[in-house]
């Protein structure tokens, strides 16, 4: 829909789009600027502020989340993009009673420092582990390769999906 | 207490979390579940939103400052200038001589001029749009050897020499069988942390401030924060946010003076959140250097002199210039023995971006031209790489060319035995190559054809801690009680955790010391004494050392109520929770000498420095040196000039492995960080203007950039330290730059004499720098 105004419209006349998507497993209705990007309905109108931006340039990975399983970079998706759909952000990944093995390969095998990049890292790692439960070193470095890292120079990181993918096939 | 402490081993039973083990972090479940709260997720109701607008040019006058229009944009509370900032104009880490808000006149592009607060980011950028400057651009000093001519103009009225240091050893007109020598040239680095400069300032009713901010060091920030307020430093309360990474790059003052004038002014909390973009124009960065140098040998290959003229570009302020001139002087030849050194450093002001700290500050770049210079000498004599350095390692006892003695193990030729000593990685030959192995990758630039492998070595050496007589110390409490009649101790610092996992280790040290496994490390913050920076490698030196000292105390008020219960052992000790008796066993659970709390505060301080006398560089200015040694193995594709690292080994002497998992994670992030210098990271500045301020311009390591490494961790214990360790998080970035060149060399036959390097240098089919 484009709308063509004769003049300039007042502020309140501004296009919202209603979108419905679900995020985290929670169903929710948003009402959103067109241009609204999915980074910020995630951090500032959902208060989810475990996916963090880093660059705003789709460069560094930290605002990764999943979109119907599939690995983004929210801070280069529209929020209007993700209606109808299904959203997984860092927080969605444990369950109220234990943390998700992703995390816990993160935590065991020092793959955070900062921890900035951690919340991009898993979410990517994730979309791996779900179609590949076995992966190589290869593997795992291919399907991370759009996520940097500061800290860590990636050694543990790679060992933490390891240990990830292990724990989730036994 | 003041003073120094031999390295003893605990003197309580280890825990399971202990010094010595790979503890866990305690924050590692917040930072994997997203509920780790960075400085740039706070937020409070009613809280408006700070923004900054910055000079386009990097050398002007300022004729002119119309406000009205911004003023008068709705939703916008506030906008200040210089005439608002209400105490000293000027800040400073060793010199006040940078602007809050520029007044006059701009030294550099992003130089920051005004601020807003408005009530949502947007409306504060539009804000930032209605203010008119008007400008004089003038012609900028860019050129940091130019800037030393006479007929320069000066970027300050005191010249534009921040500081010279000589180092002057032996005999002036040494003279030597072969002689080698070279030009080199290092970019400007980024420190590039993931998490842009952000934080929140809170006015308070007594008419101060509280500050929660992402920094390397809370005092150095109050105390410049609290003067230009012009508020006593009581009145300024800074509390640690959440840090997503530092590298040097917090050390400097970015928003908070900034974030805490406008809180001040419209009595509401405020948020600054750099973009990435302003980020690069937010902070210092690592210096651009120019290195000459000629080495003299005799034709064993042992050094026989060295003369090097070394000019850092410390752009518009001097930041932390005058250390980092310190650091490339006096570890400027590296870790060898030379009995003849006459070396000059300077650094300048220029009209470019400051720079300051960055991991391995000053010494980064000499060690690129020292070892570029021992590759090449070894090549003179017909000499192994590896042989050469070994023939003129320094070890315990060796005398540096400031005169000061090594006086802890420097096992520098071990080092270089380590990491030359293992086994290669596989050959790779032929054009059926995986190219996702190769230069280029999916690219698909070559399968094989014009790849050459090579293999190099370097070695660094770095000081650890604050030298030439800085009064350098942390402060730690520490409080043992009870939660839930079971003893517990509380650790309180003011040091910051930036990612390196400070918090971890004081929680380790407490319960090495007491005996306890519940400990709890309290936010850093202002309301105790300073911790010193997150710098220098110094805060497992320093606030470790703190801690321990604390927690002796506490142990000592523990065993004093324990004599006084059991009259007549004096051989008690802590351990597993009980007092315990050398002869009697377990005399009393820790809990029953806990009816009152036992806390101690502690004011540590590493053993004293000297200045660097300022004729000679002569002085025992140094605390502790650290060494590390790299060798790279590459790829390169001649044809195209791209560069496949295939593997990287690093050896490393850490004197303690206080928590080994987490000294293996920094000399892996600090080795990427070096690759990063050698191969792609480069701020290019052109005319005095940042031509790639982002991360699709400026390139950091990726996964794919970084190979898997190959470790030795030595722990080789320094007596004057705590617990024996020797500062861990700088090393590996010095020395893994000039392997990767090395080997690059290597394969190609190139002098490459500059970093990073690109593609053209190799092919040769681009101009050398285009400055």
């Amino acid at each position: 829909m484009t709308i063509v105004y004769d003049d300039e419209p007042d502020a309140d006349e501004i296009p919202v789009r209603r979108i419905r998507f679900t995020i985290n497993g929670a169903k929710k209705v948003a009402e959103v600027e067109p241009r609204l990007l999915l980074a910020h309905l995630i951090r500032q109108g959902l208060k989810l502020t475990g996916t963090h931006t880093g660059c705003d340039t789709t460069n560094c990975g930290a605002c990764t989340v999943l979109v119907d399983g599939k690995p983004v970079k929210s801070c280069t998706m529209l929020a209007v993009q993700v209606d109808g759909h299904e959203i997984t952000t860092v927080e969605g990944l444990a369950t109220a009673s234990e943390l998700h093995p992703l995390q816990e390969g993160f935590k065991e095998e020092h793959g955070l420092q900062c921890g900035f990049c951690t919340p991009g890292m898993m979410l990517a790692a994730k979309a791996l582990l779900d179609h590949n439960p076995d992966p190589t070193e290869e593997d795992v470095r291919w399907a991370l390769s759009g996520n940097l890292c500061r800290c860590t120079g990636y050694q543990n990181i790679v060992k933490s999906v390891l240990w990830a993918a292990e724990k989730l096939r036994s | 207490m003041t003073g120094t402490s031999t390295a003893t081993g605990p003197r309580t039973s280890p825990t399971t979390s202990g010094v010595g083990q790979s503890a866990g972090r305690p924050d590692a479940r917040q930072k994997v579940t997203g509920e780790f709260a960075y400085s740039s997720d706070l937020w409070l109701d009613g809280m408006i939103w700070g923004a900054t607008l910055r000079s386009p040019h990097p050398r002007a006058v300022i004729d002119g400052l119309d406000i009205g229009a911004a003023l008068r944009l709705p939703g916008c509370h506030a906008v200040l200038t210089h005439d608002d900032v209400p105490g000293r104009k000027v800040y400073g880490l060793e010199h006040a001589d940078q602007p809050v808000l520029a007044s006059d006149q701009v030294r550099y592009q992003g130089e920051p001029v005004a601020i807003v607060a408005a009530d949502h980011p947007e409306t504060a950028r539009r804000a930032l749009g209605k203010i008119k400057v008007s400008y004089t651009e003038l012609e900028p000093l860019t050129d940091a050897r130019a800037a030393l001519e006479t007929a320069a103009p000066r970027v300050h009225d005191g010249g534009n020499v921040v500081r010279h240091v000589k180092i002057r050893k032996g005999d002036p007109a040494a003279v030597a069988e072969l002689v080698v020598s070279g030009e080199y040239q290092v970019g400007m680095q980024d420190q590039a942390f993931l998490g842009p400069e952000s934080g929140l300032a809170v006015p308070a009713e007594d008419g101060g401030v509280d500050l929660f901010v992402a920094t390397q060091w809370l005092h150095a920030d109050r105390t410049q924060v609290a003067a230009c307020l012009g508020l006593p430093e009581d009145m300024v309360r800074i509390t640690l946010a959440g840090v997503g990474g530092a590298f040097g790059a917090r050390e400097d003052l970015s928003m908070q003076v900034h974030a805490c004038l406008l809180a001040l002014r419209t009595g509401k909390p405020v948020k600054m959140v750099y973009s990435r973009e302003e980020s690069f124009f937010g902070h210092v960065h690592r210096h651009p250097a120019t290195l000459h140098y000629e080495h003299g040998a005799a034709a064993d290959g042992k050094l026989i002199y060295v003369r090097a003229d070394i000019v850092l570009d410390g752009g518009a302020y001097a930041s932390s210039s005058t250390a980092v001139a310190a650091n490339a002087a006096t570890l400027g030849i590296g870790p060898y023995e030379v009995p003849n050194v006459r070396l000059d450093c300077r650094a300048v002001y220029t009209n470019n971006p400051p720079c300051g700290a960055m991991r391995g500050f000053g010494a980064v770049q000499a060690c690129f031209a020292y070892e570029s210079q021992m590759d090449k000498l070894a090549a003179g004599l017909g000499l192994d790489p590896v042989e050469l350095r070994v023939r003129n390692a320094m070890h315990e006892g060796s005398v540096m060319p400031t005169g000061q003695v090594v006086d802890s193990a420097a096992p520098v030729a071990e080092l270089l035995r380590r990491v030359s000593g293992r086994p290669l990685p596989p050959a790779a030959a032929g054009t059926d190559r995986d190219i996702r192995g190769l230069p280029g990758g999916v690219s698909n630039t070559t399968h094989g054809e014009g790849v050459v492998r090579g293999i190099g070595y370097g070695i660094g050496i770095k000081n650890v801690c604050f030298s030439e007589g800085f009064d350098d110390y942390s402060t730690a409490r520490v409080r043992l009680h009870l939660i839930g009649g079971e003893p517990a101790a509380d650790v309180h610092t003011a040091a910051a955790e930036v990612g390196q996992g400070l918090v971890t280790l004081q929680g380790q040290i407490a319960r090495t010391e007491l005996g306890v496994e519940q400990v709890r490390v309290v936010p850093a913050d202002t309301s105790i004494g300073s911790g010193g920076s997150s710098s220098a490698s110094r805060q497992s030196y320093m606030t470790g050392g703190a801690v321990r000292a604390a927690c002796e105390q506490v142990r000592e008020q523990i065993l004093e109520r324990g004599r006084g219960l059991f009259p007549g052992h004096e051989d008690l000790s802590v351990s597993g929770g009980k007092l315990v008796s050398a002869r009697d066993g377990a005399l009393a659970a820790l809990a029953d000498l806990l009816a009152e709390p036992a806390e101690a505060t502690v004011t540590w301080r590493h053993r004293g420095t000297s200045p660097l006398d300022p004729q000679t560089g002569q002085g025992d200015a140094h605390v502790q040196y650290a060494f590390a040694a790299h060798r790279a193995v590459v790829d390169v594709d001649t044809e195209l000039g791209l560069v496949k690292v295939i593997e990287l080994a690093c050896a490393q002497d850490v004197g303690r492995a206080m928590n080994p998992q987490a000294v293996e994670g920094q000399i892996h992030g600090g080795t990427a960080q070096g690759l990063g210098l050698a191969l792609m990271e480069e701020i290019q500045v052109t005319g005095g203007k940042v031509r790639n301020p982002s991360f699709t311009d400026y390139l950091i390591p990726t996964i794919l950039d970084m190979p898997p490494m190959k470790l030795d961790v030595l722990e080789l214990a320094d007596p004057h330290a705590p617990y024996g360790l020797r500062g861990v998080g700088e090393p590996p970035t010095i020395s893994s730059t000039p392997a990767i060149v090395a080997a690059i060399r290597a394969a190609t036959g190139l002098a490459l004499t500059r970093v990073p390097v690109r593609p053209e240098h190799i092919t040769g089919t681009g101009p050398e720098r285009d400055a």
